[in-house]
């Protein structure tokens, strides 16, 4: 469990490590901690998940990524882990989940994002996710992001703050 | 971006060490200097290339919950609506999105009862019925993207 230095140091780097030459001892110091017991503590938070991982996190539109597609799928529940499974280990899919339909209006209970440079490309993927699923999809539809509104990663203990970067519009929406 | 950013992009979507001079190590792998690394760092993460550059957390495996939701916004409402929300210091992501469910945000609370109150709130303020959509079920995540 995490204990109160634990969420000190969560609160500390949320919005990002600091760039200096020695980032964890900088973060030791403002909360009055030795650079060890930071990085102790960081890689724990590692091994128990808590921490995704320690990293960079791209603006998908700034490295040409201009074809962001929320896909959705109805399949029948008895299947969707199955499913969920396949369409998951897909290399371009970045995240799938499976999450609760709103009858009538929204079927859809599999999310699988993808992502591409061209419409061309991610054309293709959704084919290929479509093949996959086969008889298991009784409808489908993808939501291409237009414009980031917002991303500043998450906050806990209220604090706002962080990088927020301008809206980057899209150059293509496919569903004006 | 030249080929140099796009390796450190590339290299530090995979993870960052944990020692007393990461920066050093990671730079020595990338044949840079560790004053260069954090420079260009710094620079990517100013023109917006980078979004955030630190340790990611697991909002559900702090205690925290996490759900996804989406409004229909009236078009001639956009901009306010896109307002009112970012404004919850809750709201994680928001993207405009090409369908009638056309503004989709992640809420991250730190109580699972959080986010009822938080959307209970965005309907209040806005007016409109908030689609919850709380994942079920995790199949995969990974957010690494090619520069």
């Amino acid at each position: 469990m995490l204990d109160e230095t634990d969420r000190k140091i969560i609160q500390a780097t949320q919005a990002g490590l600091p760039l200096t030459p020695q980032p964890y001892q900088t973060i030791a110091e403002q909360l009055g901690l030795t650079s060890d017991d930071v990085m102790m503590r960081l890689s724990a938070m590692q091994n128990s998940g808590i921490i995704r991982r320690i990293g960079a996190v791209p603006n998908h539109y700034k490295l040409g990524y201009r074809f962001n597609g929320m896909t959705v799928w109805n399949i029948p529940d008895e299947f969707i882990d199955e499913m969920g499974q396949k369409v998951g280990q897909l290399v371009f899919v970045s995240h799938c989940y499976h999450r609760p339909r709103h009858l009538p209006e929204w079927p859809y209970n599999l999310f699988a994002m993808v992502h591409g440079k061209t419409q061309q490309e991610v054309d293709k993927q959704i084919q290929q996710i479509s093949d996959l699923l086969d008889d298991y999809n009784l409808g489908s539809d993808v939501l291409y992001s237009t414009k980031i509104l917002k991303k500043t990663g998450f906050r806990t203990g209220g604090r706002a703050g962080g990088r927020s970067p301008k809206a980057t519009p899209q150059a293509r929406n496919r569903n004006p | 971006m030249d080929e140099i950013d796009k390796q450190i992009i590339n290299a530090l979507q995979d993870g960052f060490p944990i020692c007393d001079a990461p920066y050093r190590q990671v730079a020595a792998q990338l044949r840079l200097t560790e004053q260069e690394l954090i420079d260009r760092l710094k620079a990517l993460l100013d023109n917006g290339t980078l979004t955030r550059f630190g340790p990611l957390y697991n909002a559900e495996q702090m205690g925290g919950a996490l759900t996804l939701a989406a409004v229909k916004a009236p078009k001639q409402r956009f901009d306010e609506i896109t307002d009112i929300i970012n404004a919850f210091p809750e709201v994680a992501h928001n993207y405009a999105r090409s369908h009638e469910l056309n503004m989709w945000f992640v809420i991250a609370t730190e109580t699972p009862e959080q986010i009822q109150q938080t959307i209970n709130a965005i309907e209040q303020q806005t007016g409109l019925t908030v689609y919850n959509m709380p994942k079920n079920k995790e199949y995969f995540v990974n957010l690494k993207l090619e520069a």
